[in-house]
């Protein structure tokens, strides 16, 4: 069960390093051979690659432990990436917090209730700067998921 | 790259395919991620949850549309990409990324707003994105 009193709490923030041979495995990971990624000694960021964070959030201390959602009924909805500017180069720290920003229900169009989970990542420099966004949306559904839903 | 002339409203993209993905290339991205779900690469994982073998990582068709769109734009343009995920993909999916030019901006600096998509050959939509470039 989702519980919706975990609207507008936040995660305690970590730092997450930029660094060149994350962005290089991540670029060939998907398929770019763009020089940009793979021979710039600071190349910057793929337009997915802040989903990495994940390497440097403790695990278990994210916001998710506090909504409670049902991993097995998990699935991942969309997700958003806002640049301020350029992206972030390799050599960048980015200070990372996440918050809940919202949490609603919609009933599914195979029946049952689906609850949705918006969260917001904040990245800042080390000048507290705000060079990128992140929003994700989580949903919860009635059931484990099936073949033709979301991924 | 595309110039801005080419990027009147309306305009389509250049499609390309990228595949067939592998559950290598699957393992790939997990790793270059850190989202090591089990539901991607183990096959009695998969199937226990309900699923007939591992299916893509969402966020790796999201990577490849991402990666179509700045072989296109350039990797420092980017400044807004969006996708929300429709269709599974699987393992010998082939996935054919293409876009529209949905608005362009000139006030100060030239930006194309775009309509992007992933298609499954033999199958529907993966993912619907949206992304803005500038266009220097």
């Amino acid at each position: 069960m989702v519980d919706r009193s975990a609207i507008g709490t936040t995660d305690d923030g970590y730092t997450m390093e930029v660094e060149r041979g994350k962005i290089r495995e991540f670029a060939r990971a998907t398929k770019s051979a763009d020089p940009a990624y793979l021979d710039d000694p600071a190349p910057v960021i793929p337009p997915t690659f802040l989903t990495t964070q994940q390497f440097w959030s403790t695990p278990g201390a994210g916001v998710f432990s506090k909504v409670k959602m049902d991993l097995k009924r998990l699935l991942h909805g969309g997700q958003e990436y806002v640049f301020h500017g350029p992206p972030p180069a390799a050599g960048t720290r980015l200070h990372v917090r996440t918050r809940v920003e919202d949490i609603y229900e919609k009933e599914g169009s195979r029946g049952g209730t689906m609850t949705f989970v918006i969260s917001v990542t904040e990245f800042r420099d080390d000048d507290g700067r705000l060079v990128a966004e992140a929003r994700s949306t989580a949903i919860e559904t009635a059931r484990p998921p099936v073949e033709g839903g979301a991924s | 790259m595309i110039a801005w002339d080419d990027l009147a409203v309306g305009a389509t993209l250049p499609a390309r395919e990228y595949g067939p993905l592998t559950l290598t290339d699957f393992v790939r991205y997990q790793g270059a991620s850190g989202d090591f779900n089990p539901i991607h690469h183990d096959a009695a994982f998969a199937r226990a949850a309900g699923f007939p073998e591992p299916f893509s990582v969402g966020m790796l068709q999201a990577g490849i549309l991402g990666s179509y769109a700045t072989d296109l734009f350039g990797a420092a343009n980017v400044r807004r990409f969006a996708v929300s995920f429709r269709e599974q993909v699987w393992a010998g999916d082939v996935l054919e990324c293409s876009g529209e030019v949905t608005d362009r901006h000139e006030d100060g600096e030239r930006r194309v707003d775009l309509r992007l998509e992933v298609r499954r050959r033999d199958g529907g939509t993966a993912i619907r994105g949206e992304a803005t470039f500038v266009v220097p």
